[in-house]
C-alpha cells in the first residue's frame, strides 16, 4: 500500500533592521559575545521593550507578496519557559493575532508543474540568545548578541508532499525575502532558518503524527534529512510502531535523524498578551505607503524578462534567481541601450556568473562590474571586438587590467573590420591552400570552415568574421 | 525644618537662608536617630546624598534651580538608581546594583533632589504591610507595634517621621495609598501611564502606577510635577502636553460634585473609620460640595479579579530572576534545573512564591479562559462601573482602607483578609484612574486617609480638593509625638 506525506515549514527570517525589535542594540553578525546585547536584551529589572517601528513595513511587505490578509490589529503576547539563553523567562511574540494573516506562494517543481502553498501566517518576534561552549572550560557562557533580533516566524500551511517540493517551497520563500530587501537569506549565520514538520498517512486517513526537524542550514540537508526522515517513518508503522511526537535533529555525517526532545516534555507556554506593548494598529496608509515601495517580485520580473527581452523561459529564470542578479542584468541592458538584450543575459548568466562561482564571490565585491560588463558587450555590438575576442577581454577585466576599451587598446585586439586586410589575408591562404580549394570546387563545401579558421588564426583571431565569410565566399564562387 | 512645606522648604533654599547641604545633613541626622528602629530604609546614602546637595548649592547659586532643586528625596527600592543596591525588598536581589537610573530618579537627579536612600517594601512590591520584606518589617511611626501599610510602608513610614520631605512610591493595588492612609500621609496614585514605568522593577505591568508620598497636597502636586511627563522608553507612557500638577490649587470647591457609592459604607468597614470618612466629607461638603449617591456595583468584583490578573503578569516579569545574570544564585548547582529551582525557591520569599504560582497556574492551559480571561472581563466591568458613576459626579470619595493600621503580624498568617484590606484601592487600579488619599483623622488612634478617586487625568484636580481640604483641617500636620 502507497504512503502520503505531509510536509508543513516554519520558516525563522531574521528581519534586516540595524537595532533589536524592542530595543536600540546593533543587530550586526559576529561581534565580541555580549558586546550587542544592552540591558533590555539582558532582561534586566526594570527593562522595558520598546517596538522598533522598521518591522512593520517589512512584515507588510511580506503580506503583500503573499497575497496575505494582513493583520491591521496585532498584538505581542509572552510565551514563558525557562532557559538561559532567554534572558526574561519569556519569549516576545505574536500568538492569537499575528500581523500577516493567511497567504499563499506558488512554487514551480523541476517537471515545470505549479503548485500554491498555503501560508498560515507569518508573526513578529525576538530572537533568544545562544548558549556557547567551550570559553570556559567545563562551563557554559551566554551570549545574548542575538537576543532580541527582530524575526519574521513564516508558517505554511501542511501542503507539502515531498521533500522535492519543501525545498522548492523554502528556496521560494528564500528568494522572495531577499528580493523584498526584508532578510539577508544568509543560511550559514541563521538569518533564514527552516524547521520542517513531516508526517505521513495512508492515503484518505487522518493526518499521522509528525516529527519535527530542526536547525538544517542548507537546501540540500533539507531535502535529504526530510526524505531520511519519510523513510523512517514509514519504517517505524510498517514494522507496528508509533511515530511520537518529537524534534529530531539531522546528522549529516551518519545521514541519520535523532531524537531530540519529545513534547511530552514540553513547557505549557502559559501564553497571554504582553502588557508592557499596545496593539499594533496598522492603518491603510501604512500598507499603501509600503505598496508604492513594494521592489518587483521574481514572478513578475521573469514574465517581463521574457516579454520585453525577448529572453528564453531559461535564462529570464536563471537572471530572476537573485534580486542582485536581475539588477545587474538590468543594468548592463540599459548601459547598451538595449540593443541585445539577449546577448547581456548570455554575459551574465554564462561568462559573469561563471567566474563568480569559480572565485566564490558575490555580484556586489565581483571585480567586474555592470558597468565594465555593459562596455565591453558594447564593443562586441559595434563590432570592435568579436565574441570570442571578447572572452579574452573579460578575463582581463577580471583580473583587474582595467576597462574592456583599455584592454582592448593595450593588447591591439581591436577587431580588423578593413576590407582591404581581410582581402589580403583571404587571398593568401587560398593561395598557400590549392588542394583543399580544389576539393572544395569538387564539391566538398566543408572546407569553408577550414578556410575560415585559417584566415582567423593569421588574423590572430582579430579579423571580423561575418566580413571573412562575404570575401571568401565571394573569392570561391568567382 | 522638618516641618516646613516644599514651598517653604524652597523659598529659604532660593535665598540662601538654607543650603540643600544643610537641609539634606539634617534629614540625614533624622535618619540616624530614628531609622534603626524604624526600619524605613533598605539602604542609606549619606556621601551621595551630600555630594548631591553641594551640587544642588552651586545651582542654586548660579541662579538655574527650579523649585525641587536642593530639595532632598528618598525613594522606595523599587526604582533603579545607577551604582546603588536596587533590592526590590528581596533577598533575590539583595546584591543588585543596577547600572542605569529610573525615569523618575533621572527627572529628580536633573532637577538636582539629594537622594537620601532607598526605602523599605514588601517584597517585589507584594503585599500590604511592607511585612514581607526580606530586611524585615517597618514599623508604624505613630505606633511601632503597627504596621505602616504597604508595599510603600518604608516611604510613607519616612515621610509620618519626619526622615524625608518627600519620597516615591508605586501604586499597583493601592500600594501609595493605603500606607498613606495607615501613616497620615498624602499620596497620589496617578492615572495609569502618566509617569514613566521605566526603570522600576515590575510587578504586574499593567497596574503598576508610580507617586508621590508627601506630608500634603500642596507637596505632592509639586513632586508629581517633577515625577510625570511622556518618556518613549516606556510604551504604555502617555504621550500628552505635559501637566502642570499645581495649575487648580486654589481654586473653589462651590458645586463641587461628590459621588459616595453606597456600597463602600457595609459590612466589614470599622465603624471608627466609617466616622472619619463622614466627617470628612461633611468638611468638603462645607467648602461647597454636593454628595451624590453613586454606585459601584462589581465593587466586589475587583479583588478576585485582580488576584487572577497581578499574579499573573507577576509570574512572567518574575521569571528572569533564575540566577544566571544577576541576583542571587544558590550554592553548587549541580544542574541547570538545580540552578533555576533553587536559586528561586531560596531567592524569593514565601508571598512572592505563592503569587508565582497563582499566576502561572491561571494561565496554565485550560484554566486560562475560566481565570485570565474571565479576570479581564471582570476588570472591563470595574472600568465601566466607574466610566457610568462619572457621568454623575466629578470625584468619588470614600475610605482607603477598612480599618487603620493593622498590628505587626496580625494578618501575615491569612491572607485572604489581608487581601481584602485592598477592597477600595484595588478597583482604582483595575481602571487606571488617578487616587488620592489624605489624612482625614484617626481610628483606633491610628490614622485614616480620606480616598478621592477621579475621572483620567484629574489630578489637579484632585489635589486641589485635597489641598482645600487641607486649608480647613490639620491631619497632615500631625506628626507621632517622638518625631517632633
Amino acid at each position: 500500500m502507497s504512503w502520503e506525506v505531509v510536509i508543513g515549514l516554519e520558516i525563522h527570517a531574521q528581519l534586516t533592521t540595524k537595532s533589536k525589535i524592542f530595543s536600540g542594540a546593533s543587530t550586526e553578525y559576529g561581534a565580541a559575545p555580549n558586546s550587542q546585547a544592552c540591558p533590555i536584551d539582558a532582561g534586566m529589572p526594570g527593562m522595558l521593550p520598546v517596538l522598533n517601528h522598521a518591522v512593520l513595513g517589512k512584515s507588510i511587505m511580506l503580506g503583500l507578496a503573499l497575497d496575505a490578509e494582513l493583520g491591521m490589529r496585532s498584538v505581542f503576547d509572552r510565551k514563558n519557559y525557562f532557559y538561559p539563553d532567554s534572558p526574561k523567562g519569556y519569549q516576545t511574540t505574536q500568538m492569537d493575532f499575528p500581523i500577516v494573516g493567511q497567504g499563499k506562494l506558488e512554487i514551480e517543481l523541476e517537471d515545470g508543474t505549479k503548485k500554491v502553498i498555503g501560508v498560515t501566517r507569518a508573526h513578529l518576534e525576538e530572537d533568544a540568545g545562544k548558549s556557547v561552549h567551550g570559553i570556559v572550560p567545563g562551563q557554559t557562557g551566554i551570549d545574548l548578541n542575538r537576543s532580541g533580533t527582530a524575526l519574521l516566524e513564516i508558517v505554511s500551511d501542511p501542503d507539502m508532499s515531498s521533500a522535492k517540493e519543501a525545498v522548492a517551497y523554502a528556496k521560494k520563500m528564500h528568494e522572495l525575502v531577499q528580493y523584498l530587501g526584508i532578510c539577508d537569506g544568509n543560511m550559514q549565520e541563521g538569518s533564514f532558518r527552516v524547521d520542517s514538520n513531516v508526517s505521513v498517512r495512508r492515503p484518505g486517513e487522518p493526518l499521522g503524527t509528525r516529527a519535527e526537524l530542526k536547525n538544517i542550514n542548507s537546501f540540500k540537508f533539507i531535502e535529504k534529512a526530510i526524505e531520511i526522515e519519510i523513510e523512517r517513518q514509514i519504517e517505524v508503522i510498517e514494522s507496528g510502531g508509533k511515530v511520537v511526537q518529537e524534534t529530531r535533529l539531522y546528522d549529516s555525517e551518519k545521514d541519520i535523524t535523532r531524537s531530540m526532545r519529545t513534547k511530552e516534555e514540553a513547557n505549557d507556554y502559559r501564553y497571554f498578551p504582553c502588557p508592557d506593548l499596545l496593539p499594533v494598529i496598522i492603518t491603510e496608509a501604512d500598507v499603501e505607503a509600503v505598496r508604492v515601495v513594494m521592489p518587483e517580485l521574481p514572478d513578475a520580473k521573469r514574465a517581463r524578462f521574457v516579454s520585453d527581452f525577448n529572453l528564453s523561459d531559461y535564462d529570464a529564470a536563471v537572471l530572476t534567481g537573485s534580486r542582485a542578479m536581475a539588477e545587474f542584468f538590468e543594468k548592463v541592458v540599459a548601459l547598451t541601450d538595449a540593443k541585445d538584450p539577449k546577448m547581456c543575459a548570455n554575459w551574465a548568466t554564462s561568462g559573469f556568473s561563471a567566474a563568480l562561482n569559480r572565485d566564490g564571490l558575490s555580484i556586489e565585491n565581483a571585480p567586474v562590474s555592470a558597468d565594465m560588463l555593459a562596455g565591453m558587450i558594447s564593443r562586441i555590438i559595434d563590432n570592435s571586438i568579436s565574441g570570442k575576442i571578447a572572452k579574452q577581454v573579460f578575463d582581463a577585466m577580471w583580473q583587474g587590467e582595467g576597462s574592456a576599451d583599455e584592454i582592448i587598446e593595450s593588447k591591439g585586439l581591436k577587431q580588423i573590420t578593413d576590407t582591404g586586410a581581410i582581402e589580403a589575408l583571404v587571398d593568401d591562404v587560398l593561395a598557400n591552400n590549392p588542394d583543399q580549394v580544389e576539393a572544395y570546387k569538387g564539391g566538398q563545401e566543408k572546407m569553408m570552415g577550414y578556410f575560415v579558421g585559417q584566415i582567423m588564426k593569421a588574423s590572430g583571431g582579430q579579423a571580423n568574421p561575418g566580413q571573412v565569410n562575404k570575401l571568401l565566399t565571394a573569392k570561391l564562387k568567382a | 525644618m522638618h516641618n516646613l512645606t516644599i514651598k517653604q522648604m524652597s523659598e529659604k533654599l532660593h535665598s540662601g537662608e538654607i543650603t540643600s547641604v544643610q537641609l539634606t545633613q539634617h534629614y540625614l541626622d533624622r535618619i540616624s536617630q530614628y531609622d534603626a528602629d524604624l526600619n524605613a530604609f533598605v539602604t542609606v546614602t549619606p556621601e551621595l546624598a551630600i555630594s548631591m546637595a553641594e551640587a544642588a548649592d552651586q545651582k542654586l547659586a548660579a541662579g538655574d534651580a527650579e523649585l525641587l532643586t536642593g530639595i532632598p528625596v528618598a525613594h522606595k527600592d523599587i526604582f533603579c538608581t545607577d551604582g546603588v543596591k536596587t533590592s526590590c525588598g528581596s533577598k533575590m536581589l539583595d546584591n543588585f546594583i543596577a547600572p542605569y537610573d529610573a525615569h523618575v530618579v533621572t527627572l529628580m537627579n536633573k532637577i538636582g533632589m539629594p537622594i537620601l536612600g532607598k526605602t523599605n517594601m514588601d517584597e517585589f512590591a507584594m503585599g500590604s504591610s511592607s511585612e514581607s520584606s526580606y530586611y524585615g518589617p517597618t514599623k508604624n511611626p505613630w505606633d511601632h507595634k503597627a504596621v505602616p501599610g504597604g508595599s510603600s510602608g518604608g516611604s510613607a513610614a519616612v515621610i509620618a517621621a519626619g526622615l524625608a520631605p518627600l519620597a516615591t512610591g508605586t501604586d499597583t493595588g493601592g500600594s501609595v495609598r493605603q500606607p498613606a492612609s495607615f501613616c497620615g500621609i498624602t499620596g497620589i496614585k496617578p492615572t495609569y501611564g502618566a509617569v514613566s514605568r521605566f526603570g522600576i522593577i515590575a510587578y504586574a505591568s499593567s497596574f503598576d502606577q508610580a507617586g508621590p508620598m508627601t506630608r500634603s497636597a500642596e507637596d505632592s502636586a509639586w513632586m508629581l510635577n517633577a515625577m510625570a511627563g511622556f518618556d518613549e522608553r516606556d510604551s504604555t507612557s502617555l504621550n500628552r502636553e505635559k501637566t502642570d500638577y499645581t495649575a487648580e490649587l486654589g481654586q473653589s470647591l462651590k458645586g463641587l460634585k461628590v459621588g459616595v457609592p453606597a456600597e463602600y459604607f457595609g459590612a466589614g468597614l470599622d465603624p471608627e473609620v466609617e466616622v472619619v470618612i463622614k466627617t470628612a466629607i461633611s468638611e468638603v461638603e462645607k467648602l461647597g460640595g454636593e454628595v451624590v449617591e453613586v454606585h459601584l456595583p462589581n465593587k466586589d468584583l475587583a479583588v478576585p479579579a485582580y488576584y487572577v490578573l497581578a499574579p499573573a503578569e507577576a509570574s512572567a516579569n518574575l521569571s528572569r530572576y533564575d540566577g544566571v545574570r544577576f541576583g542571587y544564585r544558590c550554592d553548587q548547582p549541580t544542574g541547570l534545573e538545580d540552578l533555576y529551582k533553587r536559586s528561586r525557591s531560596e531567592g524569593f520569599g514565601e508571598e512572592v512564591k505563592r503569587r508565582i504560582m497563582v499566576g502561572a497556574y491561571a494561565l496554565s492551559a485550560g484554566y486560562y479562559d475560566a481565570y485570565y480571561l474571565k479576570a479581564q472581563k471582570l476588570r472591563r466591568m470595574v472600568r465601566d462601573d466607574f466610566t457610568k458613576a462619572f457621568e454623575s459626579c466629578d470625584v468619588i470619595m470614600g475610605p482607603v482602607a477598612p480599618t487603620s493600621a493593622f498590628n505587626i503580624g496580625e494578618k501575615s498568617d491569612d491572607q485572604v483578609s489581608m487581601y481584602l484590606a485592598d477592597l477600595y484601592t484595588i478597583p482604582v487600579n483595575l481602571a487606571g484612574l488617578p487616587a488620592l488619599s489624605v489624612p482625614a483623622g484617626f481610628a483606633n488612634n491610628r490614622p485614616v486617609g480620606l480616598h478621592i478617586v477621579g475621572p483620567y487625568f484629574s489630578e489637579a484636580k484632585l489635589l486641589n480638593i485635597g489641598h482645600q481640604f487641607q486649608q480647613v483641617t490639620d491631619w497632615h500636620k500631625h506628626m507621632p509625638a517622638q518625631y517632633q
